[in-house]
């Protein structure tokens, strides 16, 4: 009983840390099309990893299923909502940034 | 207890993501950080579910996870078209 607590507190702090790590991405990113990259850590990673964690801590319920039903909703629905805004951002003209600009690689 | 510390991590993601949404420059990286924010949202109400031995908070966050993809949906094909009646069959842009 003492692993599934253990392999359950493992799974949660990795998925609060890729989360952290997502948002930081997120915050850190000097343009639209890398913060998307930035982004989708959260929604799969670090959601899958929390989910997982919280998997173990319910057992075979009906908790487990809705938690799957979650996770599954995350996988579906995070590249549809970063594949429409990537459109919709090239459609409205934001230029993705190709190359640095001069005396700007150090930042 | 380990709930605590994955709540806390939610949290401070959740507050990088708010400073992501209201910093950014363009239209579009308020769109993302929007969606990021729901599905942190989504991530703290499971959590605390679960910490206060609630389960029925799972419902709340499989709608709210549904809604939070229509609402970006939206949000991103008014500001794609300027406006909602646009549909994509007519109007091939070159991508």
């Amino acid at each position: 009983m003492i692993f599934l607590d253990v392999a359950s507190f493992v799974l949660l702090t990795l998925g609060g840390f890729f989360v952290f790590v997502g948002a930081l991405g997120l915050y850190r990113m000097p343009d639209v099309y890398t913060r998307m990259h930035a982004a989708g850590m959260v929604d799969t990673l670090g959601a899958a990893l929390m989910i997982a964690g919280m998997m173990l801590q319910a057992g075979f319920s009906l908790v487990t299923l809705k938690l799957l039903t979650l996770l599954i909703l995350f996988f579906f629905f995070s590249p549809v909502a970063t594949h429409a805004l990537a459109r919709a951002a090239l459609h409205a003209g934001v230029k993705p940034i190709l190359q640095d600009e001069p005396g700007e690689s150090d930042k | 207890m380990i709930y605590i510390a994955a709540i806390f991590a939610v949290l401070v993601a959740m507050a990088l993501a708010v400073i992501s949404a209201l910093r950014g420059p363009t239209v579009f990286d308020r769109a993302l950080a929007g969606n990021t924010i729901g599905t942190l949202a989504i991530l703290l109400l499971s959590l605390v579910g679960f910490l206060t031995g609630r389960p029925e908070f799972l419902d709340i966050g499989i709608t709210y996870g549904l809604l939070n993809l229509i609402g970006t949906l939206a949000v991103l094909k008014y500001f794609r078209f300027g406006d909602m009646g646009h549909d994509d069959e007519e109007e091939q842009a070159p991508l």
